[in-house]
């Protein structure tokens, strides 16, 4: 793992993948978009809204997944002192936040045809906003020291001890009796959704995975720019003009 | 065991000679609970219906209230630094200090509740009921909070950024402790829900000293 602290080695493997992750989202989106607009049946009670699930639940799949990462880098920068870590937790949390936003409006647009409101206050939908908030928390703590390694350090405590929603969002459905239907992929046995509906759904939850990546190693390459920028800027600042003696 | 009682019973000096915290907490308390028969209007049933939900969420605004000052002050003056260099752990200091913030504001706020349920006209059924959901979720709320308080110490803005990061924590005992009055007042059993509230309770006083702990030794850099 700490073959992967260097900055340069991580440099040199990001862009090694990232074209890659790139072309692959681009091409699973839209292959699972194309299944999911027309080549998938409509279902038999939702109708043609079922569409929606498409984007819905890969993206509160990737919110989770997200907030994992961000809890597993925060873990491993707090241990080790692993300075990658810090930047790929930093890194992490608005795109997980911009995930667990579009599940919470596309459940929305879904839910007003079907259940007939735009919201309900049931188990799964509650811990999803909290999700939603402790992502904004942690960007706020992020941010809010003048010293930016104090705030990685506080915000890796603050993504552990809200990783107690994590399990709470998935078993949520279970626990409570809710609005919310119970999950019907990852259960034991075959999964109880139909194959022609299963496969833009992978699709698109692939596809969200390769974004996600892409987006991510972005975002730490930014980073790490940005942290040599300011190193730079800090000796440039200390930096006291020495007066040259002057051959004569 | 008597350097955790030595803690507590310095922040309760403290708190004594500086007068006011557990008055300020308490009076903010009764005008906020007192604010909603204005907002709401004064019908009986209407106060009865909400009473269980307006006594949760303003007691636990109020204890938040007084959540910054709990490192702040120790933070500024250096002798936090000072507790944290002598033997006892950092996490037995947090404790001590957290149990005294408990006594200061949650109990007070425990003390005032059923005044103000009376107010509201709740019903009596739902008193015991909630006297135990303060005793078990207010502990769990100084608790949640003292992390947080650690957290923002020495950042921007710390008093906003705190209400930003505890909040969202708070809500589970917000749900459970409303959950068992209601139960309550219909006559339902309010074992279950007293039982995770005490879950809830152990658990945060197993783990959040640990995180609390950690926050502060960061900020002691």
């Amino acid at each position: 793992m700490h073959r992967f602290a260097n900055p340069a080695r991580f440099l040199r493997l990001a862009s090694a993948i990232l074209p890659w992750s790139s072309a692959l989202s681009a091409l699973l989106i839209a292959a699972g978009l194309y299944f999911a607009l027309f080549h998938s049946p409509a279902d038999y009670q939702q109708g043609e809204t079922v569409r929606i699930m498409y984007v819905h639940v890969p993206s509160a799949w990737l919110a989770m997944a997200c907030y994992s990462t961000m809890a597993l880098s925060s873990a491993v920068a707090l241990i080790w002192k692993h300075p990658l870590a810090d930047l790929v937790a930093k890194a992490a949390s608005p795109i997980g936040a911009a995930f667990t936003f579009l599940c919470l409006v596309s459940g929305s647009l879904w839910g007003r045809p079907m259940w007939g409101t735009w919201w309900a206050w049931d188990a799964r939908l509650t811990s999803m906003l909290i999700l939603f908030f402790l992502y904004l928390g942690h960007m706020a703590l992020i941010n809010a020291f003048d010293d930016p390694s104090r705030g990685a350090k506080a915000a890796a405590i603050l993504a552990l001890a809200g990783f107690v929603n994590i399990p709470i969002i998935k078993f949520s459905v279970d626990w409570w009796n809710t609005l919310h239907q119970p999950a019907s992929v990852s259960k034991f046995g075959m999964p109880s959704i139909d194959p022609a509906m299963l496969l833009p759904l992978l699709l698109m939850a692939l596809g969200f995975t390769c974004f996600f990546v892409t987006v991510l190693l972005i975002r730490v390459r930014t980073e790490i720019i940005a942290s040599k920028l300011r190193a730079i800027r800090m000796t440039q600042i200390h930096a006291v003009p020495v007066a040259v003696p002057v051959a004569e | 065991m008597s350097r955790l009682f030595g803690i507590i019973h310095r922040d309760l000096r403290l708190a004594l000679r500086q007068g006011s915290d557990s008055v300020m907490v308490v009076t903010f308390f009764v005008l906020t609970v007192v604010l909603f028969p204005f907002g709401i209007g004064p019908e009986a049933n209407i106060l009865e219906r909400v009473s269980s939900g307006v006594l949760w969420v303003t007691a636990l605004l109020a204890s938040m209230l007084s959540l910054d000052r709990l490192f702040q002050a120790d933070y500024e003056d250096g002798s936090l630094e000072l507790l944290a260099l002598t033997p006892t752990p950092l996490e037995l200091l947090v404790l001590g200090k957290v149990a005294a913030h408990w006594l200061t504001t949650g109990l007070p706020l425990m003390v005032a509740a059923p005044v103000l349920a009376v107010l509201l006209n709740m019903n009596a059924d739902g008193f015991v009921t909630l006297l135990l959901t303060m005793l078990l979720g207010t502990p769990t709320l100084s608790l949640i909070g003292a992390m947080g308080a650690a957290l923002v110490l020495g950042a921007r803005r710390g008093g906003v950024l705190l209400s930003l990061l505890v909040l969202p924590l708070y809500i589970p005992v917000l749900i459970f402790g409303v959950g068992a009055i209601d139960a309550a007042v219909q006559g339902l059993p309010v074992h279950a829900h007293l039982l995770i509230l005490g879950g809830m309770l152990l658990a945060a006083l197993a783990l959040t000293p640990w995180a609390t702990a950690a926050a502060l030794r960061q900020a002691l850099e």
